[in-house]
């Protein structure tokens, strides 16, 4: 596949404080990539900079081979949706999408038939002389969307794009967002930091943190083969255990050996053991490799989300069978359910669910969506 | 309580906390000005006549020509052709001024955008008389500029007591109420709007062009009303730079009052009035659907 965008050492600092620190990305022509971590982690200035809105303090930009640095945001051939979807109050839905081709003087009846196809593409037909300011969430970024593809980019980058909508509707438009993509064949850029959004849409993640690539995979690779504590914990719920590498395949953990499948770590080396909610299976004590006591159980409609205390560390278990608080229960791990990382710095940060609360979490979470 | 007796009992708050400003503006807006009409139409003894406003369309004097051929002219149409002149070259001029610096201004950094501001509106501390008489001791024949020309040997310039001097003393007047409302709609555009116009191809000028300008439109009506109609009643500054001779529908009103002529002085600002109001609505009328609804 060919590389559409590099990013070589790109490196951006805000008053003094580092966003941007040495990022290196290959955008493969065709591909849906997301830009994954939380608030303030530097994704939407790794947009900025392909954009043209920001300048690199270090590194290039490279585009189809060429590098761009210093080409402004009109001669790029990049368009952009904007977190808050930036429609011209101005303009109805026919001239906002139309906006692009005027600017360029192409024939009217080209801009008739080209709004009309791009239209059709975000299913909008029929809007065309509607105010953009009345128009629902959902039709605004389709507008956005329309806009930003009129002009036949080489790829499209969206600046969290639904994080303004409602639940119901951001689900309609992952699905719609994935298929425009199929569509068109446009390399996309996604920005999000909604784990779920980028499990379900992208063919590559790249998962950042502290101005710092972290991992960079498919879905499948991020989830089940986490690089460290950082991506186990922000990828989906994980127990992350401390954990010593007896000899390949046995890892030594909360006072039992394991059999896994990770090899090629040094005799007796201090491990990150990440074990997913899902895959605990719950036996009676007496079977059970380890034993615990049930402390909090939470009904999640698919699941049961139980809290266990072993050996004084919280794991959490995915279930759909009922268990209640106080219970004594065994547990086991097939060799699969066992996944070992390298020790990093963000070991013991992450993985115990000791102060876990779900309302805990949504506060947290609302909080740090309005910040970028 | 429910939400609808809540929902009543603020608007009574509001109600409440509007009261004196509406005491405020009928008392000192909406009964002078129905004293205006009522003297407007009346005569000395106060029964209704329309002589007044009669008197304002066919009074008629004899001015001299450029090429001195004496020539009737009805005074006070000419009066109020001369005013609507001078302040539509005045606004013209603060628009052409006051846009780019409000523009500038609003691109500024924020520590930058406040000294520049508070530099526009530094002039209008001073009293609006002080500020006329400046202009006359930098304008006058032997005024500062021109002592100013005659140390580097230049010829002198006659400023004072032309049509330029009059409109050079509106605009200094006046500018500030062209750039202000100006800049607090570009203040607050979206600079996303601005980033969206540049991503899908527009360079610098296309943007002013395609989304500044037209995003501004409010700011432009409002600044040039606040700049018309002012400029349009004044009278001290063609007094004063103006050397009297270009005497405005403002002077005329004054003169008219100092001379106790109230109820023709009424009539002339009711006049004026009523042409003011017609123009507003049918600027507010050219320009609103498109500034204000989008849709092309």
């Amino acid at each position: 596949m060919q590389k559409i965008i590099e990013l070589k050492n790109l490196t951006k600092s805000f008053d003094g404080e580092v966003v941007l620190d040495h990022i290196n990305l290959d955008i493969y022509d065709h591909e849906f990539l997301t830009l994954l971590g939380p608030s303030g982690c530097g994704k939407t200035t790794i947009l900025r900079l392909i954009g043209g809105f920001e300048t690199a303090d270090e590194g290039d930009v490279i585009f189809l081979g060429e590098r761009i640095n210093d080409v402004p945001p009109h001669k790029r051939q990049v368009n952009t949706v904007f977190q808050k979807y930036a429609l011209f109050p101005h303009l109805n839905v026919y001239e906002n999408v139309a906006f692009p081709l005027r600017e360029k003087k192409v024939p009217k009846s080209e801009i008739d038939a080209r709004v009309k196809e791009m239209l059709q593409l975000v299913t909008l037909t029929g809007f065309e002389k509607r105010n953009v300011t009345r128009l629902s969430g959902g039709q605004q970024q389709r507008v956005a969307i329309a806009r930003a593809l009129i002009s036949h980019p080489r790829v499209l980058l969206l600046d969290e794009p639904l994080s303004a909508l409602d639940l119901k509707l951001r689900k309609d438009m992952q699905t719609e967002l994935k298929r425009i993509q199929q569509a068109t064949g446009i390399t996309f850029v996604f920005v999000t930091h909604d784990q779920e959004e980028a499990l379900s849409m992208s063919d590559t993640i790249v998962v950042i943190s502290g101005g710092r690539i972290q991992q960079i995979g498919t879905p499948i690779d991020i989830y089940n083969e986490p690089v460290n504590a950082f991506v186990a914990d922000f990828i989906g719920e994980s127990n992350i255990v401390d954990g010593i590498m007896l000899s390949d395949c046995h890892v030594r953990m909360a006072g039992h050996t394991f059999d896994c499948l990770d090899a090629g770590f040094d005799q007796n080396e201090p491990v990150d053991v990440v074990i997913r909610p899902e895959d605990v299976d719950i036996v009676p004590p007496e079977k059970g490799m380890l034993r615990g006591v049930v402390t909090g159980v939470t009904f999640m409609g698919v699941h049961y989300e139980i809290i266990v205390d072993i050996a004084g560390f919280k794991w959490m278990i995915q279930t759909t069978d009922f268990v209640d608080v106080d219970e004594h229960i065994g547990i086991r791990l097939e060799p699969d359910a066992i996944h070992i990382m390298k020790k990093s710095e963000f070991s013991g940060m992450f993985g115990d669910y000791s102060s876990f609360s779900n309302e805990l979490d949504e506060l947290s979470n609302a909080e740090s969506e309005g910040e970028e | 309580m429910n939400r609808k007796a809540r929902g009543d009992s603020i608007a009574a708050v509001q109600r409440a906390a509007l009261a004196p400003y509406t005491v405020w503006a009928v008392v000192f807006i909406v009964v002078p000005l129905f004293f205006i009409a009522y003297y407007a139409f009346t005569d000395d003894s106060f029964r209704f006549t329309t002589a007044n406003i009669v008197r304002f369309f066919t009074t008629t004097s004899e001015v001299v020509t450029e090429k001195g051929i004496p020539r009737e002219v009805r005074t006070y149409l000419l009066i109020f052709a001369r005013s609507l002149k001078l302040a539509v070259i005045s606004t013209i001029l603060c628009l052409l001024l006051g846009y780019p610096f409000a523009y500038l201004i609003s691109r500024a950094g924020a520590r930058a955008q406040k000294t520049m501001i508070t530099l526009v509106m530094v002039p209008m501390w001073m009293n609006f008389l002080i500020r006329t008489y400046a202009w006359m001791t930098l304008l006058q024949d032997t005024g500062l500029i021109n002592s100013f020309l005659g140390m580097l040997h230049l010829p002198a310039l006659h400023m004072i007591g032309t049509e330029g001097a009059v409109v050079v003393g509106m605009v200094y007047d006046y500018l500030p109420y062209m750039i202000l409302p100006i800049y607090s709609v570009m203040a607050k555009m979206d600079e996303k709007l601005i980033e969206a116009a540049h991503d899908l191809g527009c360079s610098s000028s296309g943007v002013l062009r395609r989304v500044v300008v037209p995003l501004s439109m409010p700011g432009v009506v409002s600044g040039i009303t606040m700049v018309l109609v002012p400029s349009i009643s004044t009278f001290y500054i063609s007094q004063k730079l103006g050397n009297g001779k270009f005497y405005l529908i403002g002077d005329a009103i004054e003169s008219q009052y100092t001379a106790n002529n109230l109820h023709f002085a009424a009539a002339i600002a009711f006049i004026f009035m009523i042409v003011l109001l017609a123009a507003m609505a049918l600027m507010r009328k050219l320009t609103g659907r498109r500034v204000y609804e989008g849709g092309m």
